[in-house]
């Protein structure tokens, strides 16, 4: 039993979060920096919209269709003639909005599954995995199309929710989270069979702690990557959906509708649809570089010297 | 078989000297191997002994030339058979490692493809050195397994890795490692993981096998009497030093430095036995079986009287672990009762309630897989005082510390992660978590095993003297008789999902015996360099299984 020579870290004074992420930030490459700017820039014109745009989001102010970049209107004028640059930003605003929503769910549901799944095995693990099969043996985007065509586009309370998208949000999580299921179940997989895991179970532990507190911890680093990763495709999915007609809607300002209602400009030598395009395509790029970074660095989140 | 003629007993066949070799961690270099000299006849086993961590498995790789990813050889010169390993290209290191010097390492299933039968593995490497045909290949192999004692040596080599057992694997990995007749084999713990009564046909086949060819080896392991059988000559490491170094009799009669005494010094830790009266678990008639319905537990009865230390022993596979998984509730069992403190406690782990759970705590094998690496020791402790007693806040904390004392570490521990503990430290940890609930029965799976020798007997004596303090029972399950010797009241012999044998420590190790008692006092290696042949001649080789 010649284990491998052991190797103690050294105790140092406990640091505080705020210097532990310091530390953390410090070991970012230069791509992973310009990624979280990129990110930090996003946030905030998507939080501060409203006051950041000159014009309202469906405010009509040149009277010809597609007017041209002036001071006035940075990025020109659309098909009705509203400020392009402030129906950007507003459109960050809600792709992002309704990305995050997305993300935010599919992992709540994925994620819990793929824990309980892999805890239990099993009947249970064996009638959700096989679902979750099936779900994923379909193509995402042609699959929310067919939900999408049966449930509607917006949502079922038009009344009280106006326009809001519940509808393509639960689609898209419920079609995400089998994804992150099973990343969550693999995951735990390793983690479930340790003896932390049954010394809680003879505690007599109930599940919510043992989800919660002896496995997520453990597999809470790739997670965290692939939050990243599907935070992207969710995005470049609700855009693609947009571009098609069938995501978010009219009036509302979106990156996907609105190359699609500018795209057919680009002929005309006009760079107005490429912004939006590159707003997607930049943010993407963005979430990326952060993710590899992050993955590379993700058994070092502690105290490390 | 060409260079056969070329081996003369005696010549100098590995040489290093000054060896320096560095390890990479925490962003820089750590010596591993400090300047040591070695040298190695042909025909000669030399053994390597240490602690973990000490660089014997580092010094045997550097025997091949080969420095694991994270080391490098930085300092010395080690030649084998006139060939500079240090600067030899990668070419030329892969001409020499298989076909003139081969490795044994300790775990055969993990040195086996398990998609492929096993006579394709062993004859892989002559082929694609190009030494023998397949055929001839083949038909060497059936000898090499006739030569190693194995059962059907013409048929065995037909079957898939899993069809084998471990004992019979690890003698097909030497036959593979035999099959170019190298000069020189490194034999890396290639008994560690087996069990004692198997441990015996493996190193006799590996010696005798390293006899008849006339091969050099190195041997390294933890275990001293392992080595006495094996070894003409002793190497003692420690953190990468040279200790001592001398003619295996000569050393096993007379170490010379303080270490190697201590290490030579059998466990000193003997406690009395005393016989229980008041009996606190009750195991009766007990069938358990997993899924396939193979009973692995077999009307069991054991009695577990409160204050003393029932040991477990067997082999893997006798259903030692088993039986603490049925009285945890883990693993329902199918007939029997188990009574607790007079109350039979209910088969599945769900019904019981939380007082019960409190009662019957149980430490494991590896604190490393027992601690969860993302709490600290605040956390791992703290958790049974919140959820059994309701300590929450300042008042957990001071337990937690009273708890740390107790287990003789101090309160600068509370705020650690696992991952900055030794390894006897964590396992206090773990011992400590046990006895925060406060439990009447202890159950204790292995806990000494991944442990080096010292450190075990530092568990040992933290764990009797909690008993003194707290009249905790402890089941002690164990294979290594040595534990059971220091720290049993009362034994039990399990074998096949059966109680052999129970009884009080002195009446167990004496005899009369039952057969398989017997047969596992007699395997348990001694000090004596003779003991193995004198146990070989005692029950004439090919007839123990």
């Amino acid at each position: 039993m010649s284990a491998p020579s052991t190797n103690i870290r050294n105790v140092k004074a406990r640091r505080t979060w705020s210097e532990n992420t310091w530390r953390f930030l410090q070991t970012a490459p230069i791509s992973a920096w310009f990624g979280m700017i990129v990110i930090l820039i996003y946030a905030f014109c998507a939080l501060f919209a409203p006051w950041l745009a000159p014009f309202g989001e469906g405010e009509i102010v040149t009277k010809g269709a597609y007017g041209p970049i002036t001071w006035a209107n940075w990025f020109g004028t659309d098909q009705i003639g509203r400020d392009t640059f402030s129906r950007v930003l507003y459109g960050g605003r809600n792709t992002i909005g309704i990305a995050l929503i997305t993300v935010l769910i599919s992992f709540s549901i994925g994620g819990t599954l793929g824990v309980y799944a892999a805890l239990t095995r099993g009947w249970m693990d064996q009638i959700i995995s096989r679902i979750v099969d099936a779900l994923m043996s379909i193509p995402v985007l042609i699959f929310a199309l067919m939900l999408l065509a049966v449930f509607g586009k917006s949502n079922p309370y038009p009344e009280l929710m106006g326009n809001f998208p519940l509808n393509l949000i639960f689609i898209l999580a419920l079609l995400d989270s089998t994804r992150v299921f099973r990343l969550a179940r693999n995951t735990s997989l390793n983690v479930v069979v340790m003896d932390y895991v049954e010394a809680a179970k003879l505690r007599g532990e109930g599940m919510g702690w043992i989800v919660l507190r002896e496995v997520v911890p453990n597999i809470l680093p790739p997670l965290i990557a692939e939050f990243g990763l599907r935070f992207c495709f969710v995005f470049l999915t609700i855009a693609a959906l947009s571009f098609l007609g069938v995501g978010i809607q009219p009036p509302t300002a979106d990156w996907g509708s609105m190359v699609a209602e500018s795209k057919s400009l680009i002929t005309y030598g006009r760079i107005q649809p490429l912004i939006p395009a590159g707003a997607i395509a930049l943010l993407t790029v963005a979430v990326n570089f952060v993710v590899d970074w992050f993955l590379y660095q993700t058994s070092g989140l502690r105290d490390e010297t | 078989m060409k260079r056969d003629a070329k081996r003369v007993k005696g010549e100098t066949l590995l040489e290093m000297k000054g060896l320096n070799i560095e390890g990479y961690s925490g962003d820089a270099w750590h010596p591993i191997i400090k300047g040591i000299d070695l040298s190695l006849k042909r025909g000669e086993v030399l053994g390597l002994i240490g602690e973990s961590g000490a660089g014997k498995s580092t010094l045997g790789l550097a025997g091949m030339g080969f420095a694991r990813p994270g080391c490098r050889i930085c300092g010395g010169t080690i030649s084998f058979d006139g060939i500079d390993l240090v600067n030899a290209s990668a070419a030329e290191k892969r001409a020499l490692w298989g076909s003139r010097i081969a490795y044994v390492a300790q775990s055969a299933a993990a040195g086996f493809n398990p998609a492929h039968r096993i006579i394709e593995q062993t004859v892989e490497t002559a082929i694609n050195h190009g030494v023998m045909e397949r055929g001839k290949a083949e038909a060497d192999a059936r000898d090499l397994y006739g030569r190693l004692q194995l059962p059907n040596p013409d048929t065995i080599g037909a079957r898939y890795p899993h069809q084998v057992s471990g004992g019979q694997l690890q003698r097909a990995m030497t036959a593979m490692a035999m099959s170019c007749r190298p000069d020189l084999i490194i034999f890396d713990e290639p008994t560690t993981a087996l069990d004692v009564t198997t441990q015996v046909e493996v190193l006799a086949a590996m010696r005798n096998i390293v006899e008849q060819f006339n091969t050099a080896a190195i041997y390294i392991t933890h275990d001293l009497a392992v080595v006495a059988q094996m070894a003409h000559r002793i190497m003692v490491l420690r953190h990468g030093n040279l200790v001592e170094e001398a003619p295996t009799r000569a050393m096993l009669k007379k170490p010379t430095q303080d270490y190697t005494k201590s290490l030579w010094a059998v466990r000193k830790l003997v406690k009395p036995e005393s016989q229980g009266k008041d009996i606190v678990l009750q195991i009766q008639n007990v069938d358990a079986s997993y899924s396939n319905n193979i009973k692995v537990l077999d009307d069991v009865t054991v009695s577990v009287p409160r204050g003393r230390t029932v040991a477990v022993v067997g082999e893997s596979g006798s259903g030692k672990s088993t039986l603490a998984r049925a009285i945890t509730g883990l693993l329902p069992i199918s007939k029997g009762s188990i009574s607790f403190n007079g109350k039979v406690l209910t088969t599945k782990l769900k019904d019981r309630d939380r007082d019960t759970l409190r009662r019957i705590q149980m430490i494991y094998q590896s604190a490393d897989t027992a601690l969860n690496p993302r709490q600290t020791v605040r956390d791992i402790i703290g958790r049974p005082l919140e959820f059994y007693l309701g300590l929450k806040g300042a008042d957990n904390d001071k337990r937690v510390v009273k708890l740390l004392e107790s287990i003789e570490l101090d309160e600068s521990y509370i705020d650690r992660y696992p991952s900055e503990m030794s390894g006897g430290q964590k396992q206090r940890i773990s011992i400590a978590r046990a006895l925060a609930a406060e439990p009447d029965v202890i159950i204790c799976d292995e806990v000494t095993s991944a442990l080096d020798q010292i450190v075990q007997e530092e568990i040992l004596q933290l764990l009797l003297k909690l008993q003194r303090d707290t009249n905790v029972t402890y089941l002690f399950i164990t294979h290594d008789i040595a534990t059971v010797r220091a720290i049993a009241d009362e034994i039990v012999v399990m074998n096949k999902g059966k109680v052999v044998q129970q009884g009080l420590k002195s009446k167990v190790l004496n005899p009369p015996y039952p057969a398989y008692t017997e047969l596992l006092l007699s395997s348990v290696p001694e000090m004596d360099p003779d003991w193995l042949t004198k146990l070989l001649d005692k029950r004439k080789v090919g007839t123990v299984n």
